[in-house]
């Protein structure tokens, strides 16, 4: 029997898994976008949980609101991603580092 | 099921309606408009601007009781009013400021001043978000238009970056918000934030699930408004971005955040102000401390100003962790203070960037007074207010807060708030310094228009005013609790 722990421990997994790899990930910027992804899934995951087990609706129709924010998010993070390759010729996290201070 | 529709009552959003609609009108004329009438693009979104904050104001008079409508998603109150008036007006300046500059170095397309009022459309929705849906459209509607406008500048490097560093950042802010959203959700079984403060009081002391959602939901709000530890992405953008674009993200976004802070911890979790007091705390400490400690050290006025903003964060935090009307209206009181400060702190800059030459480090400011004594006196005017100075706004904004947190008994807080306080006058002090007491290092005296000059006099003016004749706001904002 699945029961709701069972979700949240599975969301909060993959929330704890996004975060890391965004902080622990040296290397790509894509690798960050494809993180943020991961944990608004999480988060959707969570919701869902939440809805179905509580028998209210309203959680669900927040995943889809989250979902459609998610693309607009994303389009936005790959649109500086490409002017960021134009100016730098580079998506390496650690060429980042024009400003300091 | 219950399958009836009442359709809800339009008029309290009719300001973001008509916003909304001229933004798509301005949108599909620009899309027409020969290369040279690219003005009226500017003038039409001054125009949405200006009648939205008006429509605001109309529905604010003689607004007593706070009115619901779409089942509890938009709260039309008097703090919305406030804010909402006061995000509109700002952001019309932002557009003002920033027009000479846009022109000469050919940026100022289309695209800037419909980003500038979808962000300002995203603000309302935030401000007078009920729900939890609400607030979250509002709140990204805002960021995702911040975030391509600080990446606007496609040919520097440094936009770009600053851009991705925003983004990232914010996107995991975003996160973090919805995460602690969804525990909230699953404890009380509610989206709507009424609802959710009133089961809250319901549940036991010290529920753990309760205290992990509110952890996140702080994490979060710390994030938007750039407190410490969250504050990193704050320096880099504050430099990285064209200086109008600085100038809109440093100003009526931190009402945004503001009303934020209102709708989520202190109507949403009041049940928990306990907790979340705490966790301010110690970030308004920090940020009070790094805002006046790190900033001695920069060349870059834009990046002074940033670590300045910070240090502003932790006071208005101060005004918030006092968790009692009196300490919201301080705090709703400095902000409104602070917005006006930056934005004419980053108007005189705006103004000293002319021909291709960039106004940005300390050295740029000096011996101001030389080319143009009536631009040193109103910079002079704002850093004395930053620092706090009588009889300037800025003083009586330290003041209402440093009051609210000692009436709540916590006097060393306020000891610990005045001596970062007195650090942070250092380098404002400096500055004041340099506009004076150095030669100017470029000679060429300041060109501006009559528009901009009338605009950064009424602005110091006001500043000024406000710390003589405070009364007035500050009925406003203690009417708002």
């Amino acid at each position: 029997m699945i029961t709701l722990s069972h979700y949240l421990m599975l969301s909060g997994v993959l929330f704890v898994l996004s975060v890391a790899g965004i902080f622990i990930n040296r290397k790509n910027v894509i690798l960050l976008l494809m993180c943020i992804e991961l944990m608004l899934l999480a988060v959707n995951m969570n919701f869902v949980a939440f809805s179905r087990f509580s028998g209210d609706l309203a959680g669900q129709v927040f995943v889809f609101f989250i979902l459609t924010v998610a693309a607009a998010e994303a389009a936005i993070g790959l649109a500086i991603l490409v002017i960021l390759f134009r100016g730098k010729g580079s998506i390496n996290v650690e060429d980042l580092d024009v400003m300091k201070g | 099921m219950d399958m009836t529709f009442t359709s809800p009552s339009l008029w309290p959003a009719m300001p973001e309606i008509f916003l909304l609609a001229s933004v798509c009108a301005i949108l599909v004329i620009d899309l027409f408009l020969p290369p040279r009438w690219r003005h009226l693009t500017y003038g039409l979104s001054l125009m949405a601007l200006l009648v939205t904050a008006a429509m605001v104001l109309r529905l604010g008079q003689g607004l007593e009781e706070p009115q619901v409508t779409f089942s509890g998603m938009f709260v039309l109150d008097r703090l919305a009013v406030v804010l909402k008036s006061a995000a509109l007006l700002v952001t019309g300046a932002v557009l003002l400021y920033g027009r000479d500059y846009l022109r000469e170095r050919q940026l100022d397309q289309g695209e800037f001043y419909l980003l500038t009022l979808f962000s300002a459309l995203g603000m309302m929705v935030l401000i007078s978000a009920g729900h939890f849906i609400t607030l979250y459209l509002g709140l990204e509607l805002m960021s995702l238009s911040l975030y391509a406008l600080v990446a606007f500048n496609r040919e520097q490097s440094a936009s770009s970056e600053a851009a991705m560093k925003y983004f990232v950042l914010g996107a995991i802010a975003s996160g973090m918000l919805l995460y602690g959203m969804s525990i909230l959700y699953g404890v009380t079984g509610s989206l709507e934030i009424e609802t959710v403060a009133s089961r809250i009081m319901e549940q036991p002391v010290g529920s753990l699930p309760l205290l992990l959602g509110m952890t996140f939901v702080v994490a979060a709000v710390a994030f938007k408004l750039g407190a410490v530890p969250f504050h990193n992405w704050l320096p880099d953008v504050y430099q990285g971005a064209n200086t109008p674009v600085t100038l809109l993200v440093g100003s009526a976004p931190k009402l945004a955040a503001f009303a934020m802070v209102m709708r989520l911890l202190a109507q949403g979790m009041e049940g928990l102000a306990g907790d979340w007091r705490d966790l301010l705390m110690v970030m308004a400490v920090l940020s009070l401390a790094l805002g006046s400690v790190v900033a001695i050290a920069q060349t870059n006025v834009k990046r002074l100003l940033a670590y300045s903003t910070i240090g502003h964060i932790g006071f208005l935090l101060l005004g918030v962790l006092a968790a009692n009307p009196m300490g919201y209206a301080a705090a709703l009181f400095y902000v409104l203070i602070y917005v006006l400060m930056a934005l004419g702190a980053f108007g005189v800059l705006i103004l000293l960037s002319q021909r291709g030459m960039e106004a940005e480090t300390l050295d740029d400011l000096k011996g101001l007074n030389a080319r143009s004594p009536w631009l040193a006196a109103v910079m002079a005017l704002f850093m004395f207010s930053m620092a706090g100075v009588p009889p300037t706004a800025g003083f009586y904004a330290k003041l209402l807060v440093l009051d609210a947190v000692v009436d709540q008994g916590m006097g060393t807080l306020a000891i610990v708030a005045v001596l970062f306080a007195v650090i942070s006058a250092f380098y404002y002090l400096r500055v004041v310094w340099q506009l004076y007491f150095e030669a100017p290092i470029n000679g060429s005296a300041v060109v501006a228009s009559a528009d901009l000059r009338w605009l950064l006099i009424a602005n110091g003016g006001l500043v000024l005013l406000l710390g003589i004749l405070p009364d007035q706001l500050i009925r406003a904002c203690l009417s708002a609790f």
